[in-house]
């Protein structure tokens, strides 16, 4: 009886999470819960992101990856738990400061297709914009040099109506830098692109993360993928953190198994000895 | 392989078609110039509008009369002294007002668009237009006299019908937790239809043919009751209403976004978009009042200007209000003069030029709004 209240108490007093001890911590999410109309969709989650380090979340549908997203960005309040972004609360943050230090790439973002990919683009600088709105010299020259990292500078004039899926997500991409964030949320960065534009652009992101020291997050439905870029993986089911660690700690024939509920092997990558995932097929679907 | 020029990453995708050399791309050019240049238009078209009527004078007395005026010269006028008195007493104050409304409407319109995100939105659609017309029904049916504070019991009732129904839309969408537009576009639409028909409830209860004309009369607008004192109590309210909405353009532009990529660029979404119903809601109410429920100019010219130009806010905005009031001037000389003796109320005449003209743009699609 005793046992169970204790901890209960203790969680009211976490010292290292109001003044993080390692200086290169940017987001930390202590305890997060969050419950859709009573059906809980996250429980007690814990995470860190640091600057240089890439985490991929991956999960089963339904495991509540994208909601681990929308309360680490503030779209969504936890119902419980903090959410810590450089040592204050994310909601103390005001939001035009918020979205100087944390930038999100949506999942199929609702673009308006009347404005220009330079317009898009040009849109991230709005968190340094004064009141009547005018950008300066510097905010352009920003979005130009985001938009020559993702490739679509030649398509500056097209208007986002006339673009491809790809291209599109780079300037939602290019978007998010111009914000000069710290920290990058990126919600299944790759899903709907064929296999030359997934490489393409995760590469470009952990090219980023490295090169500016961006603490970056990123859901993957595709296992291979996620293994290929992340220095850690977080495996989420059914809002709870499985595992977590390097991917050939979190990409086991078990865990998988165990969550995913389907049998598959791991084998090394022939490149570079990185886990990739089969799947067991039962009867095989070619003769 | 998709066609559509692929890039095939890092290593080949130099840039080849690169639209501009220069090492940082330059604010848009021209728009300062447009935008003179419309200014320019406006006031041409005012000249011509006073010219116009009746009683019709050349334009080039017209702008005689003005230089006059504007340098103060007191010799003996060259043309009839009567003529003063309708040019610069009945004429200009009547031109100035259709600008302003006309301008006022322009520039709701394309914020209502904005809000909304949706290209045929009008400024009368969250109850505007039935609330004001509600309040101008009573007034009129009550026979309240035309001369309270300055503007009129039928102004000031239709302002204030125009304003209390855009609160209580506003109140009733908000109840369902956070306010959405589509509630607040539902509720406008619901809250609408019943006050139009407590408003044709009292045509009907009135049995009075003449209050009936007079207010179908009002609701399809009109610019005959105007005055010095009206172009001085509204004009200030419309400039700074005006100028609010036009300081709001960038937020607005990112508003097109959906709500959540708004907040992810630090826009606080719900603030700012009820800053901007207010504000658009006190203009709108304003132009209404001035000159009853002129249709279609805040549903055709923003989109008109949009297709030509395209949506940035920051220029849509003052480029639309330059264009409603050249096109209000021009609808107002025609309402006077068509039927002449008789006015046909501004209203018609805004439908029936707009349309046409609206259905060309739509068929020319010079920015393709909708692929």
């Amino acid at each position: 009886m005793l046992r169970k209240t204790l901890p209960r108490l203790d969680a009211s007093w976490q010292p290292e999470l109001f003044a993080p001890t390692d200086g290169r911590v940017m987001l930390e999410a202590c305890q997060v819960t969050f419950s859709f109309n009573g059906t809980p969709v996250l429980d007690q989650v814990d995470l860190r992101l640091e600057a240089g380090k890439m985490i991929g979340v991956i999960g089963p549908n339904g495991a509540g990856k994208s909601t681990l997203v929308r309360l680490l960005s503030r779209s969504l309040t936890p119902a419980d738990g903090r959410i810590w972004l450089n040592g204050h609360n994310l909601n103390q943050w005001r939001p035009a400061e918020l979205a100087r230090v944390l930038a999100v790439v949506p999942q199929d973002p609702e673009l308006p297709p009347a404005f220009t990919a330079w317009e898009m683009v040009l849109m991230g600088r709005t968190p340094y914009l004064g009141w009547m709105g005018q950008e300066s010299e510097h905010d352009r020259a920003a979005a130009r040099r985001a938009m020559e990292e993702t490739h679509i500078w030649h398509l500056a004039d097209r208007l986002i109506g006339q673009l491809s899926g790809g291209e599109r997500q780079r300037v939602v991409i290019a978007r998010a830098l111009v914000q000069e964030p710290r920290v990058l949320l990126l919600d299944e960065p790759t899903a709907h692109l064929d296999i030359s534009y997934q490489v393409e652009i995760l590469s470009l992101i952990v090219r980023l993360v490295k090169g500016r020291r961006l603490a970056a997050l990123a859901i993957f439905h595709d296992l291979n993928l996620a293994a290929q870029y992340c220095d850690e993986l977080v495996l989420l089911s059914r809002g709870q953190v499985v595992a977590q660690g390097a991917p050939g700690q979190v990409l086991t024939v078990s865990l998988l198994r165990q969550v995913y509920g389907t049998e598959v092997v791991v084998v090394p990558h022939p490149q570079n000895g990185l886990p990739t995932v089969l799947p067991v097929y039962v009867s095989s679907p070619v003769n | 392989m998709s066609p559509s020029g692929k890039q095939t990453g890092a290593k080949t995708s130099l840039p080849v078609h690169s639209p501009q050399k220069d090492v940082v791309r330059q604010r848009p050019r021209g728009r300062g110039l447009l935008l003179l240049a419309g200014l320019v238009a406006v006031a041409v078209t005012a000249l011509l509008g006073v010219a116009w009527g009746s009683l019709s004078i050349p334009p080039a007395t017209v702008a005689a009369m003005f230089w006059r005026r504007a340098v103060g010269e007191m010799t003996a006028v060259p043309w009839p002294a009567a003529w003063e008195t309708v040019v610069f007493e009945i004429r200009l104050p009547r031109v100035i007002l259709a600008a302003l409304v006309g301008g006022a409407l322009s520039q709701a319109g394309a914020v209502y668009q904005g809000l909304f995100r949706n290209p045929l939105a009008d400024p009368y659609l969250i109850g505007i237009s039935s609330g004001a017309g509600l309040g101008a029904t009573v007034a009129i049916a009550l026979g309240l006299p035309l001369r309270w504070g300055g503007l009129g019991a039928v102004s000031l009732l239709a302002f204030a019908g125009a304003l209390g129904a855009t609160i209580l839309v506003y109140i009733l969408s908000r109840t369902g937790g956070r306010p959405s537009v589509t509630t607040l576009l539902l509720a406008g639409v619901a809250l609408g239809a019943f006050l139009s028909s407590v408003a044709t409830f009292l045509m009907f209860h009135g049995k009075d043919a003449f209050q009936t004309v007079h207010i179908v009369g009002w609701l399809m607008g009109s610019f005959a009751l105007s005055s010095w004192a009206r172009v001085r109590l509204l004009g200030p309210v419309l400039a700074v209403g005006g100028a609010l909405l036009w300081a709001y353009a960038h937020r607005l532009n990112v508003l097109q976004l959906d709500d959540e990529q708004a907040q992810q660029l630090g826009i606080p979404v719900e603030r700012t978009r009820l800053a901007l119903i207010v504000a658009v809601s006190l203009v709108t109410a304003t132009a209404v009042a001035v000159s009853g429920v002129v249709g279609f100019v805040g549903l055709i010219v923003p989109h008109a200007v949009r297709l030509i130009w395209g949506p940035d806010h920051r220029f849509l905005l003052p480029m639309s209000v330059l264009a409603g009031a050249v096109f209000m001037i021009l609808a107002d000389g025609l309402a006077r003069s068509l039927l002449s003796p008789t006015e046909l109320p501004v209203g018609v005449v805004t439908a029936f030029c707009g349309a046409p003209f609206f259905l060309y743009l739509l068929r020319q699609k010079r920015r393709n709004v909708h692929s």
